[in-house]
This record gives C-alpha cells, structure tokens and sequence, in this order.
C-alpha cells in the first residue's frame, strides 16, 4: 500500500501552488522609473547659512551665569582655537624618571622569585645595578 | 502683451552671476554645474569627458527663500541672493553645506514661520493637563511639555505660570503638524533655555534685524555691551527681551534696538556717544 504520494507528484503539486501564489501576487505594468538623485537639498533653516551667535546675552556681569553660558556656546560653534598654554605639570620630567628608576627595581623584586631576588642588588646609592647576563650553560669548544 | 510673454520667457540665470543681486520669485536661478552644459550655443568643441558629467555634481543645499524645482532653483522670496562656501567660508565659520556650498535668499518679513532648530521666546497661554500653549508669534501656539525642561519629572513638576516668558527651541515644526518646542536639549541639559527671570521688556522686531544683530560681526552689540550692566534674549521669532538696573535704561535700550534697523553708521555712532556723555 502506497502511502502519500510519490516524489513526482509531490514536485508537480509544488509547481502548481507556486505558480497560484505568484499568480496572486500584483505588480505594475509600467515601464522601469529611473530615480533621479536630486543634488539639491531643501533647508528651511537660517542655522546653516548664517553663523548666528548664541540668542541669550548678558554684558557687565549683569547675569554671571548667561555669561558663562555665552563663551561656552559660541566656543561651540566657532573651530576652537587650541590654547598655547601647555599644561602645568605637577613633577617635572626629570623628577617622574628618576622616581621610575627606582620603582622598576622594588616592583619587580616583590614579583621575582628568590633565586632572582640577589639580581636586584643595590649599589651605594640606592640605586639598581644593570641586571648581570644569566649564566648559561656554555657547550665546550670541541 | 508681446512685454509680458518676453518676461515669461527670460532665460534663467547663472546663480553665480546674481549672487548679491535682488532675485524676484519666480526667478529660475542655474547651479554652476548646469551653466557649463547650457552655455553659450552647444557648437564648437567640446573637450570630451572622461566621467559622465551628471555623476560629478555635488550637493548644493538650497536654504529659505528658494526651492528645488528641477535642477534648477526656484526664487520663492524676494531679496537678495546669497551663497556660503562649504567648509571655512566667512572666517572659519563651520562648514556650510558640506561640498557645493548654500544659497538662500535674505530677506525681510516680520511674520515668523515656525522653523525646526529655531530658538524662539514664546509667551504660556494655556496650561492643559500636561503641556503648555505657548505663542511663539506663528500662524497656532506650540506645545510645550512639561516633562521638557531640564530636571522635570512627573513629581517634580517646572513651576510654570500662564503669563511666563519661555526660550526654547522647536523639534516639530512644519506646514502639517502643530508646532512643539522643548526647553532642553538632545543631551537634556537646558543650556540656557527655560522661563526667563522677573523685569525686563520685550519687545517686537523684524526677523531679519534679529539676524542681522546675531552676526558674529555685529558693531551694534559690542557697543551697546559697553553702556552699562544689562541683559538681552533675542528669539529668532522677532522678538527681543532686554533688562537693565533701571526701567529708563531699559526703554532707552528698547528704542536703540527698534530704531537701529533705518539708521546709518554715523547717526548710530551719534546717538551711542550722546548716551555715553549723559
């Protein structure tokens, strides 16, 4: 006994259906539309021709927060000009180096392992002598 | 008649060519692109072009006072024409247009039309449930929320009186839908914008005067900052509030602003040493 159908029929039923679907399916008769890409964009806003300054005013220190408000929104719109003034630092250059100097040794001491540990000997001064090159095992020269 | 058909048939314009020039509307204005392929005659040769001559525009943004009719532009305002390069034109202003520049049209009217972006002072109205009506001088009031200024919440209500002065600026406003204004803004910072204080005067101007004092280069300003102690909003609907330690400084500052539209240079600078002296 054969149940369902066979795989034959079962393509034709599929072709048939497909075809009433797409039959169904509307679609204008018209001619393909070119879609022009206009180059011309429509503004209604004076913002973007003009550089209007910001509305709120205060002058003579009559309103000390619009005055605060006036150079931040006028920095805004203008390209703000870099300040020439360099930033203060706290530690000079130097000082930042040589307290870096002295810091590699004493962190990297708390990490090393204790036979590395006599690798961070200290000279007279305080100061971490250059690390000495590890003694390897040097093959005899045959 | 044989007038009338001429005038109906003038060849439009190179916007080039008018730019500062007083354009009529009705006038069709040709964008610098055109002008090369509608030149003079079409005989002659040409240098062949290597890339499609279409595909090279750039955009042009056509600002208030022109449409977009075509490929041409559509004088819709008179006044005079104006164009700003794209990218640092006018003194390192911010670029205008992005590549191809803008036109518009500068003109004068004193009836403001709602504008998105606008910062304008409206007067309350009404107080309806949760928003305010607010009259910004346009064809209806806008709306106003009142979850729209910076730190409202619904407990926490702005105290808002019918009556108030409100600067803000308008996120809806076209020909279809009623206007809306908000007090903050994208970020939810109020930037200045709210009720403005107790005092003060306001008073009605042009719309172009209001452009015209808002310059980055505006001299009226400075010397007027130089007088004494005073504050002012200007609303791009043609409306200024000024306040000043006393009523007189005031009125005087009133009238400088509504009378320095019809004067020259030289009566102003008159006027501003007369004040100066007293």
């Amino acid at each position: 006994m054969q149940r369902g159908l066979d795989s034959e029929t079962k393509k034709q039923l599929e072709e048939e259906e497909k075809k009433i679907i797409s039959d169904e399916h509307w679609y204008l008769d018209l001619p393909e539309l070119k879609e022009k890409e206009s180059f011309i964009i429509e503004e209604q806003s004076f913002l973007l021709c003009e550089d209007l300054l910001y509305g709120r005013m205060s002058f003579k220190g009559f309103n000390p927060e619009v005055e605060k408000l006036m150079l931040q929104m006028n920095a805004k719109n203008k390209t703000e000009e870099i300040e020439d003034e360099t930033l203060e630092l706290d530690v000079s250059d130097e000082e930042m180096a040589r307290r870096y100097e002295t810091l590699v040794g004493t962190v990297g001491k708390k990490f090393a392992k204790k036979r590395d540990r006599n690798k961070y000997e200290e000279d007279d001064n305080g100061h971490i002598k250059p690390f000495k090159a590890k003694k390897m095992f040097l093959k005899p020269q045959d | 008649m044989a007038e009338a058909a001429a005038v109906a048939a003038a060849q439009a314009r190179a916007a080039r060519s008018v730019l500062g020039q007083v354009v009529l509307p009705g006038e069709e204005l040709l964008l610098p692109e055109q002008e090369d392929l509608e030149g003079p005659g079409g005989a002659g040769e040409r240098p062949l072009r290597l890339n499609a001559g279409p595909r090279s525009r750039v955009r042009v943004v056509c600002g208030p006072g022109l449409r977009r009719c075509g490929d041409r532009l559509l004088v819709t305002k008179c006044g005079r024409l104006r164009h700003k390069e794209p990218g640092g034109g006018g003194g390192g202003g911010g670029g205008g247009g992005g590549g191809g520049g803008v036109y518009w049209v500068d003109s004068q009217q004193k009836r403001y039309v709602p504008v998105k972006g606008d910062h304008v002072i409206g007067i309350v109205t009404a107080k309806s449930g949760d928003i305010f009506k607010v009259d910004i001088g346009g064809s209806e009031p806008a709306s106003l929320s009142y979850l729209a200024f910076e730190g409202a919440t619904k407990r926490n209500r702005p105290n808002v009186q019918v009556g108030d002065l409100i600067y803000g600026q308008f996120v809806v406003a076209n020909k279809d839908m009623e206007p809306e204004m908000v007090c903050i803004d994208s970020c939810g910072r109020a930037n200045g914008m709210g009720v403005i204080g107790q005092d003060g005067l306001l008073f009605k101007v042009t719309l172009g005067l209001i452009r015209k004092l808002l310059a980055p280069d505006c001299e009226i300003l400075q010397e007027i900052g130089k007088l004494y102690p005073l504050e002012i909003v200007f609303g791009m609907n043609g409306r200024i509030w000024v306040k000043a330690k006393t009523i007189q400084q005031t009125l005087i500052l009133a009238n400088i602003l509504e009378a320095c539209e019809h004067m020259t240079t030289d009566q102003r600078k008159e006027i501003f040493s007369r004040l100066a002296e007293s």
